[in-house]
């Protein structure tokens, strides 16, 4: 990470109102030149509403927010040139074949036909459909859809790449292979931020943790840093028909935090070996004992109650 | 000026790409049916009818049939397709992903409509000309006329797919606007048969106007005055075009 250039996106104090309902409210980060930053929180947080103010696609309502150097949404238009933009649900043209579909693509960024079809080889090797070049988009399987995509935000050569819930929806072998492919990309120099809800996701890939909840920035570090700071480090989590005998049987003692979160009962400290050996001799029980993780901390900080819509 | 114009164009071979490629199915629609209500009703109806305003039935006919199907399929492609585009495949937020505006995205959308309109009647005249229905270099002038009609009828149904939830929604545009103002505008008949107030508030409308202008034209007449009566639908393509503008930019950038 350098000092000298300036950061990709600037935001002061970004503000978006609906009516009277603040869905960003006052939010102010930094993000520079190579950074993969991954934005979390729960259902309404305000992460895609501040994706839209990025990419100028929503107008703030208050602050101050720069992209690339320039200030939107006064200058989006001219700045969406210089970046890529990946949706959450694919929104490619059916009608039209993988290479048309990035052909079409590249016309709205003004490129020539040149330039166009040089790109194309590099893109469809990179999200590994060369042998798909003529299919069409029907008879791609998600995972493609998916890369197709991604290689279509890329077809300008940006030098963002934001992506809203890359992997919702897929199976777990085809995430392995997405997260690879936004790995390399950012080993090729391109800054990126994404949502997700997935904290795996959020752990393996961001080097930096942007958590949001109702509209506000709850902690903004390194995912390892986050789990340092704001959780305990073991868990144990047990669940089964017997929960509530062995909690009477075993009332707590020593520095033990204790939360239930629908019918589990979660334990968070620094020794919890004593309250595993309790375990032993329970039937109707099962439990899990492990380190503590983003998922931990970002119930910790998000709360648990719900929430829908 | 030469950027924005790449732009739209961007937008227009979009839609160009798509239509082309299902292009058989889409001429069967915008063009097989009104040669068919032209041939039908022309010979058919023509033959009780005789002469009106100097012209065989169906060689008065034909500027109707050109006129409406310049308006209906600028009508669909405004109402259904650009529906679809906007909510159904998303088309139009990838679109907005990349340096294009709202304005760009609807202007593109709109001179697509407009050569969609001059397809269909495009044909429908080449069928009239076959049959000696249209005649003279003048008739050629159809075409401008015609795309001026796609602009100003796919502007207007866009103002209208803006308030949109749904297909059901176009039903009212149909059948409360679209199809009293064909049977209003001199289509079928000439508008001496309409009583005075009807006449007085079709001349205010876009297709009308159309339809005057088109019909001498097809019989390779010329009028000054043609250009006066096509103020009317240039007229409603500005007014609708900068207010379906305003309309989307407050329902997809909000």
């Amino acid at each position: 990470m350098s000092t000298s250039s300036p950061p990709i996106v600037s935001a002061v104090r970004l503000r978006k109102c609906y009516g009277s309902q603040r869905v960003v409210d006052d939010i102010s980060f930094n993000i520079e030149r190579g950074e993969f930053c991954g934005m979390l929180g729960p259902n309404g947080a305000g992460k895609t509403t501040t994706l839209r103010m990025l990419v100028g696609n929503t107008p703030n309502s208050g602050g101050e927010l720069t992209v690339l150097g320039r200030p939107i949404p006064a200058d989006a238009r001219a700045m969406r040139a210089r970046i890529g933009i990946v949706p959450q649900a694919d929104n490619l043209d059916p009608d039209f074949t993988v290479v048309e579909n990035l052909r079409v693509y590249g016309r709205y960024f003004g490129l020539g036909r040149r330039a166009i079809d040089q790109r194309i080889p590099e893109l469809l090797k990179l999200a590994a459909l060369d042998d798909r070049a003529g299919f069409r988009i029907n008879q791609l399987s998600g995972g493609m859809k998916r890369r197709l995509s991604i290689a279509r935000a890329l077809i300008n050569r940006p030098e963002l790449l934001i992506l809203d819930e890359p992997t919702t929806g897929l199976d777990p072998q085809i995430r392995q292979n997405i997260w690879h492919l936004l790995r390399q990309l950012q080993q090729d120099g391109l800054t990126l931020i994404l949502t997700t809800h997935y904290m795996d996701e959020a752990e393996r890939l961001c080097g930096r943790i942007i958590l949001m909840d109702h509209g506000r920035i709850l902690a903004d570090q390194t995912p390892q840093s986050l789990v340092r700071d704001h959780i305990e480090p073991h868990v144990l989590e047990v669940h089964g028909e017997s929960v509530n005998a062995w909690r009477a049987a075993h009332p707590l003692n020593g520095p033990i935090r204790c939360e239930q979160l629908a019918d589990t009962w979660y334990y968070y400290g620094a020794n919890l070996e004593h309250l595993v050996k309790s375990l032993d001799g329970w039937n109707g029980l099962r439990y899990s004992y492990r380190a503590a993780n983003l998922e931990d901390v970002f119930l910790k900080l998000t709360g648990r109650e719900l929430r829908d819509g | 000026m030469a950027d924005r114009f790449r732009r739209w164009l961007a937008v227009w071979r979009r839609n160009a790409l798509v239509w082309r490629k299902s292009a058989k199915t889409a001429l069967l629609g915008g063009f097989a049916e009104p040669v068919f209500y032209l041939m039908a009703l022309g010979y058919g109806l023509g033959s009780f009818i005789g002469q009106v305003q100097g012209l065989s039935y169906i060689g008065f006919l034909t500027a109707g049939i050109l006129s409406t199907s310049a308006m209906n399929s600028a009508t669909f492609e405004g109402l259904y397709l650009a529906y679809t585009r906007m909510e159904v495949l998303k088309t139009w937020d990838a679109m907005l992903a990349a340096p294009l505006s709202v304005a760009d995205v609807v202007i593109g959308e709109v001179l697509w409509m407009g050569t969609k309109s001059v397809i269909s009647a495009g044909l429908i005249l080449a069928v009239a000309w076959g049959f000696g229905l249209a005649q003279g270099w003048l008739a050629l002038a159809v075409l401008p006329v015609v795309f001026l009609t796609g602009i100003c009828f796919g502007s207007m149904a866009l103002v209208f797919m803006s308030f949109a939830r749904s297909y059901d929604f176009f039903v009212y545009y149909i059948s409360l606007g679209v199809t009293p103002l064909v049977l209003l505008s001199g289509v079928f008949f000439p508008l001496e048969a309409l009583p005075e107030p009807v006449r007085f508030v079709t001349a205010w409308l876009p297709l009308q106007p159309v339809v005057q202008v088109i019909r001498p034209l097809v019989g390779n007449a010329w009028d000054w005055h043609m250009l006066q009566l096509l103020a009317i639908p240039a007229g409603y393509a500005a007014a609708s075009l900068l207010i379906a503008i305003r309309r989307f930019e407050r329902r997809l950038v909000q």
